[in-house]
């Protein structure tokens, strides 16, 4: 059908490639979106990976880009190549839900920067994904439009909370997808899903149009099956935003530069506490240290480290992350937008009945959580303590950072549990992510690559976090793990299909 | 202006409570403009306990002289240029609303009689 090497579905090839194929005139976009729809058609109806599959826009879309091609125009890398995006980014006349019932009819107003720049850039919307609801959640089991199936084992939970966005892009749903992060809802389900999972820097990607969880802790970012595309992607969302008061002036980078440059002259650091600590699966303590052999047989030091009040960060986090969010979701009062209970006799009363009606019980935990943390008496010991714990945390990398050029650990101390397993003990769900969440507060880049499958054929995730914008170096690190490991592990019904 | 009643802090400021969780699930609730099932409040209220017995443990390693982190890339006084530009029309700012009313948003009444 096409000339892109290696035959098999477009849907499964790497994003570098399509791009070379429709510049070489060897396909073409529609023939790339309707391989993906296909895909979606096969799986889709066992995965759940979709809330809505866009299908008429992303024809116009390719259809658009086939013609600039046909003028003449040199294309950018994202164009023509079909994306997800999590329900949880605005986009403008489609219908935004965050996976919520609150806002289940909203329909934006504008498109979120991430997606105004693909757009404009020629990307194609595949769909928007299915998510925990306001991405609080660690399974994807908190969308009030029910859960994602993990591809690799379809009883169990693809992670969360950008679980959809993870899901499409393992089993060729998408070629990539973008997601949020906060407290790993990126890097957990990419490792839980054998995807590439980045968190640049906080404020590298605009957060636009992205429906607010808790702002100081939410990051824009996305899901690939290769480093290098994640890389093409981030180059193409990446850089200042007038419209984000919180996003960095630094200029925008080609991330692509220098992925292959090799480890051989990187420190990288292990927390060895971590690796011991109750609750990580021998699974995963088997392939992190294949993949941290890997990284000496290339050159690579590894060398110990530190971060001491890494045990803090999990409860600094649990009350930062809801009093932002008890802040944040004050929105939705069924005024302006999104559910309303009617009956009322008092604004209050509607305020009260509608939020009680259109929250599930996560949010509804967490509103109560933050509101309490924040309340007056309780303020300075619950929330400026977990502050000061953010802080402590910010100064332990600092340290590290000083004999490591980047930090390894798992993405998450288990493989994919089965859907239903923690969902009646938030605190047990909280634990899925202890190891992602020290870098939401300190703000610093951090990737999940594949670096194998425990015993139970689930994938592993092989984390590394970095300075402050050096994305660079986890790019290169990332990279030059996954050509040494090889994984080209996919999940069993698209290996076989 | 006259100060906003204030609860009686249960604890000296930044300390910690030596008792244990105790967390008055009403009145957050109503704080919080939440509305609450009985069966909800029963479920939630020893969940939180657990998750607050757990978050508690800030207060252990937080000393005095820490300052605290707001956001993890300190940016202050962000301004962007006063320009014209367009926004979104009538129709769109209301066209997601539960209940518009003659170019407005209506919502029940506000002030109560008595």
């Amino acid at each position: 059908m096409t000339g892109v090497a290696n035959g098999g579905a477009l849907c499964d090839r790497p994003a570098h490639e399509l791009a070379a194929a429709l510049r070489d005139g060897e396909t073409t976009a529609a023939e790339i979106f309707e391989s993906t729809l296909r895909r979606i058609d096969e799986t889709d109806g066992d995965v759940k990976a979709y809330l809505r599959v866009t299908a008429d826009e992303g024809r116009a879309q390719a259809a658009a880009v086939d013609a600039r091609y046909r003028d003449g125009e040199k294309l950018p890398a994202v164009a023509g190549i079909p994306i997800a995006l999590k329900d949880l980014f605005c986009t403008k006349g489609i219908r935004t839900t965050a996976g919520s019932k609150i806002l289940e009819s909203y329909v934006p107003p504008y498109d979120c920067t991430p997606w105004a720049r693909l757009s404009a850039a020629g990307a194609l919307l595949a769909g928007k994904t299915n998510c925990d609801e306001f991405a609080m959640g660690s399974s994807n089991e908190n969308s009030a439009f029910g859960p994602v199936h993990n591809p690799w084992r379809l009883d169990a939970v693809p992670g969360g909370s950008s679980g959809g966005s993870a899901a499409a892009v393992a089993c060729g749903e998408a070629v990539w997808a973008l997601g949020s992060d906060t407290g790993g809802s990126v890097r957990q389900p990419a490792a839980l899903c054998g995807v590439v999972g980045l968190k640049p820097t906080y404020g590298r990607i605009s957060r636009y149009g992205l429906i607010a969880f808790a702002s100081s802790l939410d990051h824009v970012g996305t899901f690939a099956r290769s480093v290098r595309d994640t890389a093409t992607l981030l180059s193409a969302i990446a850089g200042h935003d007038p419209m984000d008061a919180t996003s960095l002036p630094d200029p925008p980078r080609d991330y692509t530069e220098g992925l292959d440059a090799g480890v051989d002259d990187l420190r990288v650091g292990v927390v060895e506490d971590w690796l011991s600590m109750e609750g990580t699966e021998p699974g995963v303590r088997d392939a992190f240290r294949a993949g941290l052999d890997a990284l000496e047989r290339l050159g690579a030091k590894v060398v110990p480290v530190k971060l001491p009040h890494a045990d803090y960060a999990l409860s600094a986090y649990y009350l930062i992350a809801p009093a932002e969010a008890s802040s944040n979701l004050a929105r939705y009062d069924g005024v302006r937008y999104g559910l309303r209970e009617d009956g009322a006799t008092s604004v209050t009363e509607m305020n009260t009945r509608t939020r009680g009606a259109g929250f599930g019980d996560e949010v509804k935990r967490r509103i109560i959580l933050g509101t309490y943390a924040l309340s007056a008496g309780y303020y300075d010991a619950y929330y400026g303590q977990a502050q000061k714990v953010r802080t402590l945390v910010i100064r332990d990398f600092e340290q590290a950072f000083a004999e490591a050029d980047v930090i390894a650990a798992p993405t998450s101390p288990t493989t994919a549990f089965r859907i239903g397993e923690r969902a009646d003990d938030p605190l047990a769900m909280y634990l899925s992510d202890v190891f992602t969440i020290p870098a939401d507060l300190a703000g610093i880049p951090a990737i999940s690559v594949p670096c194998g499958l425990d015993a139970g054929g689930l994938p592993v995730g092989f984390q590394l976090m970095g300075k402050l914008l050096d994305e660079p170096t986890v790019l290169r690190s990332a990279n030059a793990l996954e050509q040494e490991l090889a994984f080209t592990g996919r999940p069993p019904q698209v290996a076989e299909g | 202006m006259p100060e906003p009643p204030t609860a009686e802090p249960p604890f000296p400021a930044g300390r910690l409570p030596r008792v244990a969780v105790d967390i008055d699930l009403e009145h957050v609730a109503r704080l919080a403009r939440l509305a609450l099932t009985d069966e909800e409040k029963a479920r939630f209220g020893p969940q939180l306990e657990v998750i607050l017995e757990h978050a508690r443990t800030v207060g252990e390693v937080a000393a005095d002289d820490v300052r605290p982190t707001s956001h993890p890339v300190p940016r202050a006084n962000v301004y962007r240029s006063d320009e014209l530009r367009p926004g979104l029309t009538h129709e769109e700012a209301l066209a997601n609303a539960p209940d518009p009313f003659g170019g407005r948003f209506r919502v029940p009444r506000i002030v109560e009689d008595e």
